[in-house]
């Protein structure tokens, strides 16, 4: 198992393959702990929410995961190359075009035919007649998009994605929930993060609670509805017992 | 990185606004700098009025006439002569008229020559009493700069004439000295040819004398001709002595430090430093930022790329792009002035040595900085303040602070840059220490911006 500090570390996962391990994962910012021991477990073929308020940690957990940052302490057993990674935020290039975008990383991913990558990535996000635009003219959706499909390149068999749903609308999302479903039927472990409670019960096998570096909860989306709503009472409805779970549990 | 390269390139060409003004404003700008340096300011407009009768316009200098035309024409080389229109009989009108023009902006200054120049040079040679001729200056001082230049224009060009003048009356007089020792024929005025004895000869005449004397008159005669060898041979002397007074101190001038560059080719060296620096400082900064401005860093580095990849890929696209526009910038001066072909060789290596030491002071810029206005803003403002350091002058500032612009020009490369386009282009000195001053910032500032990456994202 590689330790988090220095996660470029390679190891090979033999006990767990196809799965993700991290364990006791804690990152400060000055005197802050945004991270305080967290240990999260993904088994090959599983779908995991990580959710959380604001603030909670999600993005940096997920940092951590994909190699983008470095742990203070703590372990975790993918090389960042290993995981197929979906920022929040787009990271493309506004002056290239869609295809170009995807051809560039498909490229740099060393993939054995980036063009057939690419052509495959436009057709799974539904872009193939936008893949001459530049990126800069295209809306947030479809922004979001291209930003997966790059995420989804490498074909890893762990994918991480950082909020991937928040700037597309119902129909795109459809699409883009289709996809992630059928990766993980293939054996593909997704961990996203989300602050949609009912994306994650929708779609989640497994659901983490994340609040000011801590994890909650862990466990099925059935069972976080039982807690929340004994810990968090009757409010009307999920989200409102969910604040208030929070709330009991000191966040 | 290659293809990290291609995309740069390519979002380069698609970005025809921000590349001709990456290109313009430095060109622009290192060329007017250059300009500024290398040439003066133009010919100050001098409004002249000569009020010396055409009649007069030669000076009889004993056997010699002297056109005192040749030394307008020697002044009007140095002016830009603005004509003033007046009854040239009226020396008040001339002048006043020649004033108007100078407070009219017309002309930043006037020299009105007198009427009675020739008369009174001629009466300096004949020993009169009127004394020499004065030519009157009026200029405008609103600029002290522009008025300092013509004041010194014009003094310098009538200390000229008079130095010219001189050695004229120098000679006259050493003509005649020659007549009174060996004799001759002079030209009088109303007289004639006379011809004049000559110590020499009246020296031959006494000696014949004395033959046929008495021993008093002997004696006496002894002492003539004493007198008169005594005079000739002292007279002999008064040349080389005379010949002095024209010029007392003679100036023998040694360049002890930076070679014989001339000031044009020493703007060319300066206008490709600036270019360089700008390009390869803005571009290398700005392209590194904006991988982080467009989110793509953290997508990079987790494999994709190493940081250190990165850095040398956004240095080398820097360096390559500068150090094509420079070469094109030489092509382009080299139709103005005249440069070493056959020294191109060495152009390129400090070209290249230049430009990745820029480079990576770029990156180390963009890498601090994080965001391609703050990396952009950073680089000129650096830019400039560097440029200026790296030329004063040693003397002109105390010899504390002088020590201490050199300290701040080496931390960066321009200086070493500089000195290396200098040595390669004029061949101003060792191109080796520039080189290898230019290879250890290369390093340094590679360095500093591979740390400052590890906060990048």
């Amino acid at each position: 198992m590689a330790d988090a500090s220095t996660a470029t570390t390679p190891t090979s996962a033999t006990d767990v393959e196809g799965a993700l391990v991290a364990e006791g994962i804690v990152k400060r910012f000055g005197d802050r702990e945004a991270l305080k021991g967290v240990s999260l477990r993904a088994a090959r073929g599983e779908l995991v929410a990580v959710i959380g308020p604001n603030g909670a940690g999600k993005t940096t957990l997920l940092s951590i995961l994909a190699g983008v940052q470095r742990a203070d302490a703590g372990s975790v057993n993918r090389r960042p190359e290993d995981v197929g990674w979906v920022p929040q935020q787009t990271a493309l290039y506004g002056k290239l075009t869609v295809a170009e975008n995807l051809r560039l990383f498909a490229r740099l991913e060393r993939l054995d035919d980036p063009d057939a990558a690419v052509k495959g990535m436009l057709e799974l996000t539904g872009l193939s007649d936008r893949a001459d635009d530049l990126v800069a003219e295209l809306s947030g959706g479809n922004r979001q998009r291209v930003n997966i499909a790059i995420g989804l390149l490498g074909r890893q068999d762990v994918l991480l994605l950082d909020e991937p749903s928040a700037s597309l609308d119902p129909r795109q999302r459809e699409r883009v929930w289709d996809f992630i479903l059928g990766l993980t039927a293939r054996g593909t472990t997704v961990v996203y993060s989300t602050h949609d409670l009912q994306e994650a019960a929708r779609h989640a096998e497994r659901v983490v609670v994340l609040a000011d570096g801590e994890v909650l909860f862990e466990g099925s989306p059935a069972a976080l509805g039982e807690v929340v709503e004994r810990e968090g009472g009757t409010h009307g409805d999920f989200e409102g017992a969910f604040v208030a779970f929070l709330r009991h549990r000191g966040h | 990185m290659r293809w990290l390269l291609l995309k740069d390139l390519r979002i380069l060409r698609r970005s025809p606004g921000l590349v001709a003004l990456l290109v313009l404003y430095p060109v622009v700008l290192s060329v007017l700098i250059g300009f500024a340096l290398s040439a003066g300011p133009d010919k100050p407009r001098v409004a002249f009025v000569s009020l010396v009768p055409p009649e007069s316009g030669e000076l009889d200098l004993g056997n010699e006439r002297v056109d005192l035309s040749r030394y307008e024409e020697r002044l009007f080389s140095a002016i830009d002569p603005v004509p003033v229109e007046c009854n040239r009989e009226k020396r008040g009108d001339c002048r006043r008229a020649a004033v108007d023009k100078v407070e009219s902006g017309a002309a930043i200054a006037a020299l009105v020559l007198p009427g009675d120049l020739t008369d009174r040079l001629q009466g300096v040679q004949a020993l009169a009493a009127e004394g020499p001729p004065v030519a009157e200056v009026f200029y405008n001082a609103d600029d002290p700069l522009k008025a300092a230049y013509v004041e010194d224009t014009i003094k310098s060009e009538l200390r000229d004439a008079n130095l010219s003048l001189t050695t004229k009356f120098t000679e006259v007089g050493l003509s005649y000295l020659d007549l009174i020792v060996e004799g001759g024929e002079v030209d009088v005025p109303l007289a004639g040819s006379v011809d004049i004895l000559g110590l020499r000869r009246a020296e031959q005449i006494v000696e014949r004398a004395k033959a046929g004397a008495s021993p008093r008159e002997r004696q006496r005669l002894e002492r003539v001709a004493r007198f008169s060898r005594l005079a000739r041979e002292n007279l002999d002397l008064s040349g080389p002595v005379l010949r002095s007074v024209r010029e007392p101190i003679k100036v023998r001038t040694v360049a002890l430090d930076g070679g014989n560059t001339s000031l044009s080719s020493f703007a060319v060296a300066l206008a490709v430093a600036v270019s360089l620096m700008f390009i390869t400082l803005l571009l290398a900064a700005g392209t590194l930022a904006l991988e982080r401005e467009e989110n793509a860093f953290p997508r990079l580095v987790r494999g994709l790329v190493s940081r250190t990849a990165l850095l040398l890929e956004k240095t080398s696209l820097a360096a390559v792009c500068s150090f094509a526009i420079c070469v094109l910038m030489l092509l382009g001066l080299g139709l103005f002035v005249d440069l070493d072909w056959g020294r191109s060789p060495l152009w390129v290596v400090a070209l290249a040595a230049g430009a990745l030491a820029f480079g990576a002071m770029g990156v180390a810029v963009g890498a601090l900085t994080r965001e391609v206005r703050a990396a952009s803003l950073l680089c000129v403002m650096l830019s400039l303040p560097l440029a200026f350091l790296a030329l004063v002058p040693s003397g002109s500032v105390s010899p504390v602070l002088y020590d201490t612009t050199r300290a701040i020009s080496a931390l960066f490369p321009f200086k070493p840059a500089l000195d290396a386009l200098d040595a390669a282009l004029n061949d101003s000195g060792d191109l080796g220490p520039a080189l290898l001053h230019l290879a250890a910032l290369f390093a340094a500032f590679g360095l500093l911006g591979r740390l400052a990456l590890r906060r990048f994202a």
